[in-house]
């Protein structure tokens, strides 16, 4: 088995503490995540999943339980710090980027996550010139936009910009949240393909977040599926591969009440 | 022939307080934080250089505290805002009215006169010429080196972290970059910039008064709408050349129209009133947006 990247013992998260509100948005998640996996994570509206990720990220701290990444103790550990192992990409394309920025600038906010930062030029002739290489990737034509701001971008572009830049130095996780929920079809398509072959180029240990059943099943080799705070699924390698949407739906339509869940058609993984 | 007659008060008044429109640039645009500690850090400035002159000190070692003075205050409104979650307009309000006191404080008065004490200028009023002179080439330059080492640190890895926490703050947090200490440092910057104003200021005048700093955001408020309205900040760099220029014409407006018969007691109101307008008609106009879009305001 491979090395440990995530380590998740009892994490519990429970909003509004107290009051009438109250509610436990995670219940004790035990988790573990081998380097190299790449995990989608499905559950219905409410079942927790992006809180999993902003606990993960340090955006919440866990009211109960224990996060490590690699050998390191993180329960504690806010958000500006979690960012030397964690890269993210949001649901709202908007998130990911400074729209008043330009390209390249951002591309080095990004290239410098979780360094220092200190007094020396942002953005030199060299790191220009790499950030002209990399863009090529996405076949966009935005290696000739560097200087251009990135609220000029359409929300697939500025997605599409928000991979690149979360593996520009490589972060020990990768954390996905439903980052292709917000784009049409086929930009969401596209920006799911580009996902892959980002993550299977750099070997990047991933948790995604998705919405949609067959995204859950096609990418990854492992798939978790969360119902009110809690693990309720958890299949992995071969079991995954031959798992089909409507053999989830036969066994969980009951608590995947969700209507972007139940309406992708049933497809299959390929 | 009037134009001309304003000419001179109009640079030098103009270059002088581009300081401080370059510091509100920072926290307003750059930053996203509306920061009101202007009115106290600009008197603040003046009230640490005519304290120290007074004591003795050199003038340019009096300048230099009176801008750390600045930078302190600046970074204490931070720190209301950050750690104790006082909201940045309340926290503003708070260090300006608290600098009143520490400023009266400083000076032990309201106000203490320069006119016979060494200051910066002495050496130019020496000089051959006309005063205005070397004091409007003095601010030009002072003028320029500030907007240029602004331009510069606003691209350095740290200043675009500055940026960013002003214009996307949960990606940056993402990206490793403790915010709180970026608000911190932006406002230091400002209030060091507005400081030092105070301090060129008061020396020029031959005095510093308490009340000095009284609608000094609005005043600067009011040369950045002027300067975008005429240069769109697009970059950085620009933004900096909107805040000077904008400046300088809001100097030639009321230089102008203190001429014309504008009383002087009614200037603040009509600073004041050159704002509303600005922000107010592109809303009475039923635009959603305003044509000005002012960060922060």
């Amino acid at each position: 088995m491979a090395a440990q990247t995530l380590l998740l013992k009892g994490v519990t998260k429970i909003f509004n503490k107290g009051t009438q509100d109250e509610k436990r948005a995670l219940d004790g998640i035990d988790l573990a995540v081998a380097e190299g996996d790449f995990i989608t994570i499905i559950g219905s509206n409410g079942a927790g999943k992006s809180t999993l990720l902003n606990v993960i990220a340090g955006t919440y701290a866990p009211d109960e339980g224990q996060i490590a990444v690699g050998n390191q103790d993180v329960t504690k550990s806010p958000d500006y710090s979690m960012a030397h192992h964690i890269a993210r990409v949001f649901q709202n394309p908007t998130m990911g980027t400074a729209g008043g920025m330009s390209i390249e600038e951002n591309l080095c906010l990004a290239e410098l996550r979780g360094k220092r930062r200190g007094l020396s030029w942002g953005v030199t002739r060299a790191r220009r010139r790499r950030y002209r290489e990399v863009l090529k990737v996405l076949d966009l034509g935005l290696e000739d936009r560097l200087k251009q701001a990135v609220s000029l971008l359409s929300g697939g572009q500025r997605q599409s910009l928000t991979l690149l830049m979360a593996t520009l130095s490589l972060p020990k996780l990768l954390l996905l949240d439903e980052h292709t929920a917000a784009l049409d079809p086929r930009t969401a398509e596209k920006v799911s393909h580009l996902t892959n072959t980002i993550v299977s180029q750099n070997k990047l240990t991933t948790l995604m977040v998705t919405h949609n059943m067959n995204q859950a099943l096609c990418h990854g080799n492992r798939m978790i599926m969360l119902h009110q705070g809690r693990i309720q699924m958890d299949v992995q390698a071969e079991e995954k591969q031959k798992l089909t949407v409507s053999e989830l739906i036969d066994k969980f339509g009951e608590t995947l009440k969700d209507e972007t869940l139940l309406s992708c058609e049933p497809a299959g993984a390929p | 022939m009037v134009i001309l007659s304003v000419l001179p008060i109009t640079l030098q008044q103009g270059l002088a307080y581009a300081l401080v429109a370059l510091g509100i640039a920072l926290t307003f645009r750059v930053l996203a934080f509306p920061d009101l500690t202007v009115d106290g850090s600009f008197p603040l400035g003046g009230a640490v250089a005519a304290r120290l002159i007074v004591e003795g000190v050199d003038p340019s070692l009096a300048v230099a505290a009176a801008v750390l003075a600045g930078f302190l205050a600046g970074c204490l409104t931070g720190v209301l805002n950050t750690r104790l979650k006082i909201n940045s307009l309340l926290a503003g309000i708070l260090m300006m009215t608290i600098l009143y006191s520490v400023n009266l404080r400083i000076m032990g008065r309201a106000n203490i006169q320069l006119l016979f004490r060494p200051t910066i200028f002495t050496f130019m009023e020496n000089m051959e010429v006309v005063r205005y002179v070397p004091v409007i080439i003095f601010f030009f330059i002072v003028t320029v080196i500030a907007k240029a080492l602004t331009d510069v640190f606003l691209h350095t890895e740290y200043g675009m972290a500055l940026r960013a926490t002003g214009d996307n703050e949960t990606m940056i947090r993402a990206l490793g970059v403790n915010t709180d200490n970026a608000t911190v440092f932006g406002l230091g910057m400002s209030n060091a910039l507005v400081a030092l104003s105070g301090a060129l200021v008061a020396q020029d005048q031959g005095f510093s008064d308490v009340g000095m700093g009284i609608g000094m955001i609005v005043a600067g408020l009011a040369s950045i709408i002027i300067g975008e309205a005429m240069i769109k900040p697009r970059t950085v760099f620009r933004l900096t050349l909107a805040a000077v220029i904008g400046s300088i014409i809001y100097r030639f407006i009321i230089s102008m129209g203190l001429r014309l018969g504008l009383a002087p007691t009614d200037l603040k109101m009509a600073t004041g009133f050159m704002v509303i307008l600005a922000l107010g008609i592109p809303a009475l106009k039923g635009a959603r947006e305003g044509k000005i879009h002012l960060r922060g305001v």
